[in-house]
């Protein structure tokens, strides 16, 4: 088992607003490798995006970490002050955000943006040494770098999300989370920036987070899968063991509702129901208003996350007799 | 068909959060006032107009709880009935503005081309004047009278309601559902009246209670300089005058009271505003995180 | 099933049961210049958006337009509607030339001719109630008034699964989710009793769990109602999924047409394996290939000359630089605009 990287322990991340408090995520925990390549999966709601920005401190406000805590290379990092979390987020890990319409400054160019970047966390880097790295920063995500000069507005929206990326590796963090990089995307731009993805989490080392709704990303692109609904992680395990066995009905019902381009005659299953409102949640297991298999205990109880198999996690009582609690 | 138009009124009063309570506190200064005003003939313990009903420049006490001005006149009095004119003028104005402003927004932003530009470049430079100016400018020639301030305070404010309007309208025409409405196969009068309107009324009211709390102080500094009112009837904005010119006497009574009484009015409309503003836009509670 | 949503209607068309048919359609946008460029360059500039396509779409058949965005797959679907006017090229709905239709008549024919938008959120007016929003199409086309009109309503919500419908009558937009939203607008869109459904990205917007649902439902309604969809999307998994046949476009310009089972397993134009190429699947540890194209979509206002995929085609020859390949028949239904092939 590679080194942990990042290690999230039962982290729960809560929202106070106006109609009361909102559990956005609940009790999540997971270990993420050396050039390992997490897949979060969720629809609107599940607290994805919630969880990645709280891995690295940036949970939006009104929310906060209530519970949990998250480690990277070993130390605590999820009570740091807000000056050494500023210091972590460039090195240690990184976000690139959901849109790169709106994510880069318009009247910035380019080259500014990483310039703006390194000194920020190295005072001593010069201009025209910062201009440098960011031209082959550039050149290593497929874009000419003499796009340095040029605004934002000036590049397609694949560059831009590639020029997010290039400023997220920047100062070489162990991590990197993408949140949802290419749903705004055509496909073969998509493929192209997953590709890129890779090839730099290979070549730097890092740990890779993927943020999306689509299925079929993670299962392709993903070493392990965090399958989340309303708030809370109700599958986790390697991406090979859920193709082949996925348990959570959840996960069943999603794996046969997306189509798959290289299967014919493919018999699609909707999942019944829809997402909860994260402020009226269904009393005991979450999903079970959607589910076929819901019995009794299933509406009372909340069920605990279990461990089935070789770092395969599920929440669901159809497990939960006879396994290990995790 | 009201109700399609103002269609958040009904639970407007069950609204609590921040909003809510803004508009609340704004109704019921408002509604304070002008009850007080409409009931003035009542309320009012002397004439407000009558001279001498106590000896001038007395300061508050309990016979006189406002004071009385330099030539005797009960300050409370006039205080109760001196929103009237006021009250009158804003109303009027406003009503004068959304008249001739919002069908003139109307009108061109649906037409386009260069009888908008004309009508825009003619309203931005009417909007482009200091207020208080081109109402004054305004009023000399009008001459005084309620109408007459009504108006010129009117001229003023169309170029907003015109803008407020017309932006609107260009900005709604290009959302899907107004496409919606066309693939449906509806008139274009249909969906002028039944989509673009009633989503272009709340900014209309709101602009319009900004506009009200405006009317007043601009009503008040009419007053202040002279202009608009007939001289007898008793108006805060004419007891500013009046009592600016008092106040190294020491008798600060005379203005401190009806200023006060201009803010509070000003203030009631404005939280009104405000809280409108908030109340009638409709949430934007997005389905899916795509 | 009440008899007003029962059976297909008697359509009185000779065109061999072609509902849709276009020509040579194109639609170009003028750029807008400055006024410095105005009074400086003569030559104006436009966007090309759609460049001479022709396909025709078959009663009951669910005709895909795919492509990537800007490839004017929007465009096109508005203009079969006739949301706008083409620039050149010529439209027939049921063998009637309605390429040059004005108000009153081309209102009247909205009556048969529906569509779904891509985002139901924003496809809604936020100040009109279900209920309203549904029966007003009846109201326009006068079918239906008062307690008639809201049986109708009441019969259409429970047919697109909005059940109970008294329960969605009295909400506004912002009350309901977006699969429960998106339902909506395909309500509306089949009171009348359409024939033709154009279908802009309809699920895009919605999360992945509740779109199979939506989908299978205009399935339903197809088979029900005899409908006929021109189904736009960028996404090729749901388009294998639903389509009879597709159209692939790239700039303005259909570049492979046929049947669905040909298009996937035999794709011709090289556009079209590297969008096959480029599409996720959801299967663990595949060895995907690299994509082999290069470069970024060119803009549709500077289209390369000759074969307007010239610039990121590996196969490019000198040929492909100078003449416009014409769409032709690779095999019987399947054509392809590509003369490498």
């Amino acid at each position: 088992m590679p080194d942990s990287l990042l290690k999230v322990e039962g982290l729960s991340v809560e929202y106070r607003t106006q109609r009361g408090r909102l559990r956005a995520v609940k009790d999540v925990s997971f270990q993420l490798g050396k050039a390992e390549t997490l897949g979060i999966v969720g629809e609107s709601g599940s607290g994805k995006s919630t969880l990645g920005l709280s891995i690295i401190g940036l949970v939006p406000y009104p929310g906060r970490i209530v519970e949990g805590k998250v480690f990277l290379k070993g130390r605590e990092i999820s009570k740091l002050s807000k000056k050494e979390m500023r210091n972590l987020r460039a090195t240690g890990a990184c976000y690139v955000f959901q849109d790169p319409m709106t994510s880069l400054n318009p009247v910035k160019k380019i080259g500014d943006h990483f310039v703006e970047m390194v000194r920020t966390h190295q005072p001593k880097v010069t201009k025209k040494q910062a201009l440098e790295i960011a031209a082959k920063l550039l050149t290593d995500v497929g874009i000419q770098s003499e796009r340095i000069n040029d605004y934002p507005h000036q590049l397609s929206g694949g560059m831009r999300q590639r020029v997010m990326i290039a400023l997220a590796i920047t100062l070489n963090p162990s991590i990197v989370v993408a949140d949802e990089p290419t749903t705004a995307l055509d496909v073969i731009v998509q493929a192209k920036i997953l590709d890129l993805l890779n090839t730099l989490r290979d070549s730097y080392g890092m740990a890779l987070i993927l943020i999306t709704h689509d299925l079929s990303i993670v299962l392709e692109r993903s070493d392990k899968i965090l399958v989340m609904y309303a708030g809370q992680v109700v599958e986790q395990a390697q991406s090979e063991s859920l193709y082949e066995e996925p348990l959570h009905p959840y996960t069943k019902g999603l794996l046969k509702s997306i189509p798959n381009i290289e299967l014919s005659d493919q018999k699609l299953e909707a999942i019944a129901g829809s997402p909860p409102d994260l402020l009226d949640m269904p009393v005991g297991c979450r999903f079970w208003p959607r589910c076929g298999f819901a019995f009794d205990r299933c509406r009372k109880e909340e069920p605990s996350l279990v461990k089935t198999g070789e770092e395969h996690l599920v929440r669901c009582f159809l497990y939960s007799g006879g396994g290990d609690k995790a | 068909m009201l109700a399609q138009i103002i269609p958040g009124l009904g639970s407007l009063a069950r609204r609590r959060g921040m909003a809510g309570k803004l508009v609340l506190v704004g109704a019921i200064i408002t509604g304070f006032v002008v009850v007080m005003t409409v009931l003035s003939p009542i309320l009012a313990p002397y004439n407000p107009s009558k001279i001498n009903v106590g000896r001038p420049l007395t300061a508050p006490n309990s016979q006189f709880p406002l004071g009385t001005d330099d030539v005797g006149r009960d300050m409370l009095s006039r205080v109760i009935a001196g929103g009237g004119i006021m009250l009158q003028v804003a109303i009027v104005s406003v009503f004068v503005c959304l008249l001739i402003g919002v069908p003139l927004g109307l009108f061109s932003s649906h037409t386009g081309g260069y009888v908008d530009r004309l009508i825009s470049l003619i309203m931005d430079s009417i909007y482009a004047f200091p207020g208080i100016i081109l109402a004054i400018a305004f009023s000399l020639v009008l001459g005084r009278g309620v109408v007459n301030m009504a108006l010129s305070i009117a001229v003023v404010y169309v170029p907003s309601y015109f803008r407020m309007v017309r932006g609107q309208v260009l900005s709604i025409k290009e959302l899907p559902y107004v496409e919606a409405a066309t693939s449906i196969g509806a008139k274009k009068r249909t969906i002028l009246g039944r989509y673009i309107l009633p989503n272009v009324t709340p900014s209309v009211v709101c602009v319009a209670t900004v506009n009200f709390a405006d009317a007043i102080l601009t009503a008040a500094g009419l007053t202040f300089i002279g202009l608009g009112v007939p001289v007898n009837v008793p108006d805060w904005g004419w007891d500013l005058t009046n009592g600016r010119r008092l106040l190294p006497g020491g008798s600060w009574w005379v203005i401190a009271f009806p200023g006060l009484m201009i803010i509070l009015l000003a203030l009631g409309f404005t939280l009104m505003g405000e809280g409108l503003t908030e109340l009638l836009n409709p949430r934007l509670e997005q389905g899916g995180e795509k | 099933m009440l008899p007003l949503l029962r059976g297909r209607r008697q359509s009185v068309s000779s065109n061999n049961g072609d509902v849709l048919k276009v020509q040579q359609l194109k639609k170009y946008f003028p750029v807008e210049k400055s006024f410095l460029e105005k009074m400086l360059t003569r030559n104006r500039h436009f966007v090309k958006a759609v460049d001479d396509i022709s396909f025709t779409v078959r009663k009951g058949e669910i005709f895909t337009l795919a492509g990537e965005s800007g490839c004017g797959k929007t465009t096109t679907g508005k203009l079969v509607l006739r949301l706008i006017t083409p620039t050149a090229g010529r439209i027939f709905l049921d063998g009637a030339d309605i390429t040059n239709l004005k108000s009153e008549a081309l209102r009247t024919l909205r009556r048969k001719m529906q569509m779904i938008f891509q985002d139901p959120y924003a496809s809604f007016n936020p100040r009109m109630r279900v209920e309203t929003a549904v029966g007003h199409p009846l109201e326009v086309h006068g079918l239906a008034q008062g307690a008639e009109k809201r049986r109708r309503v009441i019969e259409i919500l429970e047919r697109v699964g909005l059940s109970p419908a008294d329960k969605f009558m009295d909400l506004f937009p912002h009350q309901m989710s977006g699969g429960q939203r998106q339902r909506a607008a395909m309500a509306r869109s089949i009171v009348t009793q359409p024939e033709f459904i154009v279908a802009d990205e309809p699920v895009s917007m919605i999360d992945v769990s509740l779109r199979t649902a939506i989908i299978d439902l205009m399935l339903d309604l197809r088979k029900d109602l005899g409908l006929t969809y021109l189904f736009i999307t960028h996404d090729l998994a749901i388009a294998k999924y639903i389509s009879d046949r597709i159209a692939i476009m790239y700039l303005g310009k259909i570049v492979e047409l046929g049947d669905k089972e040909a298009i996937f397993s035999q794709p011709v134009h090289p556009y079209t394996k590297a969008l096959l190429a480029a599409i996720p699947v959801p299967i663990p540890e595949r060895k995907r290939k690299a994509t082999e194209l290069v470069g970024e979509v060119p803009s549709a206002i500077n289209i390369p000359s000759g074969c307007r995929f010239h610039t990121r085609c590996r196969y490019c020859e000198s040929a492909c630089k100078e003449e416009e390949p014409e769409l032709v028949e690779v095999a019987p239904g399947h054509f392809a605009a590509c003369d490498n092939a």
